[in-house]
């Protein structure tokens, strides 16, 4: 039995509108990832939703399974890049840090 | 109706609640721990879905792995003993414009167009769908398999790299 596939596309545009939101007016650099995670998410929902309509292929779930591990990355470099400015700044807030360099 | 219908619109509901209501949530703990409800609903969503192998991957990799790595962000970013940091808004008519828009245009999109299935939808194969999830992995995709894996590999260095502490901080 298949579910309506429209379901599935009206939550993952519900997601990925939800990501957008956060990445924009959160001004807090861990819930910015948090709603580029939802995003990515959105992504993949439509892959394996579209998926079922090719019931011999399984090219959509590999992509998930490929932007899952992308992810994977992106989180990892991102959260370090967060923990290196908030030792050297003492703020997790993006708008805050307007540089990168060390000033002499 | 069926009991897998229940379960679908369940996980659809508490998927789409949790993102919702992460909007309004202020304290970043408390985020992390939504962002676990949204994704363990998806992985139920990708049970039912016919993709079992995917749904496994996201429980393991997203709920045990990625949530773990914000939760040691956000304790690692928060001094202790004090009062958990309210997060502000900011770019409130901006961001509330985009996304709201942006959502109303997919769905007008996705309400004018029939996504039926043209032939009679045969249903996945659902007796040995993450043996043949693992030939197909193998076989077809084994060199971007393995480019991933570099890439794993290349993106942990690069992180324990970046977030490596030296003598010359700033703060400290």
């Amino acid at each position: 039995m298949m579910f309506p596939l429209q379901h599935f596309l009206i939550l993952s545009a519900i997601l990925f509108s939800v990501g957008l939101l956060l990445v924009v007016i959160k001004r807090h650099a861990i819930m910015m990832l948090i709603g580029i995670e939802l995003m990515l998410n959105a992504a993949n929902l439509n892959l394996v939703a579209f998926n079922q309509l090719y019931p011999n292929h399984r090219d959509g779930q590999m992509f998930a399974l490929f932007v899952i591990i992308v992810a994977v990355c992106e989180t990892a470099v991102g959260l370090a890049i967060i923990l290196r400015t908030y030792h050297f700044y003492q703020t997790s807030v993006p708008d805050a840090v307007a540089e990168l360099a060390d000033k002499p | 109706m069926e009991p897998a219908t229940i379960m679908f619109y369940f996980f659809e509901g508490a998927a789409a609640l949790s993102a919702a209501s992460l909007i309004f949530i202020r304290q970043v703990f408390y985020g992390a721990l939504l962002l676990i409800v949204c994704l363990l609903s998806l992985a139920a969503i990708y049970i039912l879905a016919f993709a079992e192998f995917v749904a496994v991957t996201q429980i393991l990799v997203y709920a045990g792995g990625i949530v773990v790595v914000i939760l040691f962000g956000v304790m690692l970013t928060a001094k202790i003993g004090e009062k958990p940091l309210v997060v502000q808004h900011g770019n409130l008519f901006g961001g509330i414009l985009a996304a709201a828009s942006l959502l109303a245009v997919l769905l007008y999109g996705l309400a004018g167009h029939d996504f039926t299935p043209a032939t009679a939808a045969t249903t996945m194969a659902t007796q040995n769908a993450v043996q043949e999830t693992g030939f197909v992995m193998m076989r077809d995709f084994v060199l971007p398999f393995e480019l991933a894996g570099m890439l794993l590999l290349m993106a942990l260095v690069g992180a324990a790299v970046i977030a490596a502490r030296t003598k010359n901080n700033r703060a400290s």
